[in-house]
């Protein structure tokens, strides 16, 4: 029963995703055609309330609803994995027009090619977990 | 009823996407969509090959109930709310059209040219599919997030790697679209 929320929230995000149109292949290359504000207005308003948000979480100590901290560890300090990695991961966003939120609403939403893409993503973590002490992080 | 079915502006969508981050934050979880690859890798198994799937994956198993009701919304969104339709801008519009042959905008909600049930017997499409999907998932393990865990998580955070992740997503994103698409398509 716990995870019940987990699935409330997931179907939330999955409304909100397909609704804003952000799990659309055409929003994404119009995106990176500069072609319209819509992705930037998403994003950009979205962070600037998560911004706000942080901070007063953290200014006013707000713990969970169980009594814990919240999930605001730093992130490790390095350029190479998050430079290498990013843009590895831009080349597939743009040439499947998914990220993976998307992908999972796409599914619902009955494309069944996108199931492709979702094997793909699997098999691409996959390859990262055999690879990954090869890899400058 | 066309209110229904109009897409959300970006000013509504946005700061309900930050609702979603702060609903997993004071449920003491990080709103990220990549990691549950890693937690269904686990569970499949995968620990045999690589240490990297050697953990907890049951602790992990809320980011799967978030998956399971993110495929659930966007049955409920498409088949309910939304007529699929996205209409772009009509210049880029138009190029796609002159460019790729892509015409559909404003008519569907995913090019059939790319995601159709016809293209789905198309060798060539499928493979891309399949690249685009591994590169997603290759990427966003490497750089430990994808656009939701670093350019909303991590970014709210003020973290710099974040901000170095942001950048490479629109790099990689920036190439392969002015780029390597002109090659491939």
């Amino acid at each position: 029963m716990r995870y019940f929320i987990y699935l409330i929230i997931g179907v939330f995000f999955g409304i909100v995703m397909f609704k804003s149109e952000a799990a659309s292949w055409f929003r994404i290359y119009e995106m990176f055609q500069f072609g319209s504000f819509h992705m930037y207005g998403i994003i950009g308003s979205a962070l600037v309330l998560g911004v706000l948000g942080v901070q007063i979480i953290k200014a006013k100590k707000i713990k969970t609803l169980d009594g814990s901290e919240m999930s605001l560890k730093p992130k490790d300090k390095s350029i190479s994995r998050y430079l290498f990695g990013g843009v590895i991961f831009g080349l597939g966003w743009a040439l499947s027009g998914a990220c993976p939120g998307p992908m999972y609403v796409l599914a619902g939403a009955g494309y069944g090619s996108i199931l492709i893409v979702i094997f793909g993503a699997l098999l691409g973590t996959f390859l990262y977990g055999i690879v990954r002490k090869y890899l400058p992080h | 009823m066309d209110v229904i079915y109009e897409p959300w502006p970006w000013y509504v969508a946005g700061p309900l996407i930050a609702l979603v981050m702060f609903l997993l934050l004071i449920t003491g979880k990080q709103f990220g969509m990549s990691s549950n690859l890693r937690t269904a890798c686990s569970a499949v198994g995968c620990g045999k090959f690589s240490d990297f799937f050697k953990f907890d994956w049951k602790a992990q198993r809320w980011n799967l109930m978030v998956v399971l009701g993110a495929i659930i919304g966007g049955y409920i969104a498409s088949v309910f709310l939304s007529d699929n339709t996205v209409v772009i801008n009509p210049e880029i519009a138009q190029q796609l059209a002159n460019d790729y042959q892509i015409t559909s905008a404003g008519e569907s909600y995913l090019p059939p040219e790319i995601f159709g049930y016809d293209a789905l017997s198309n060798p060539g499409t499928n493979i891309l599919l399949l690249i685009g999907g591994l590169l997603v998932g290759f990427g966003a393990r490497y750089a430990g997030g994808c656009t939701s865990g670093h350019a909303i998580s991590g970014l709210s955070n003020l973290q710099l790697p974040s901000l170095i992740a942001v950048i490479g997503f629109f790099i990689g994103g920036l190439v392969m679209i002015h780029l390597i698409y002109p090659l491939i398509f």
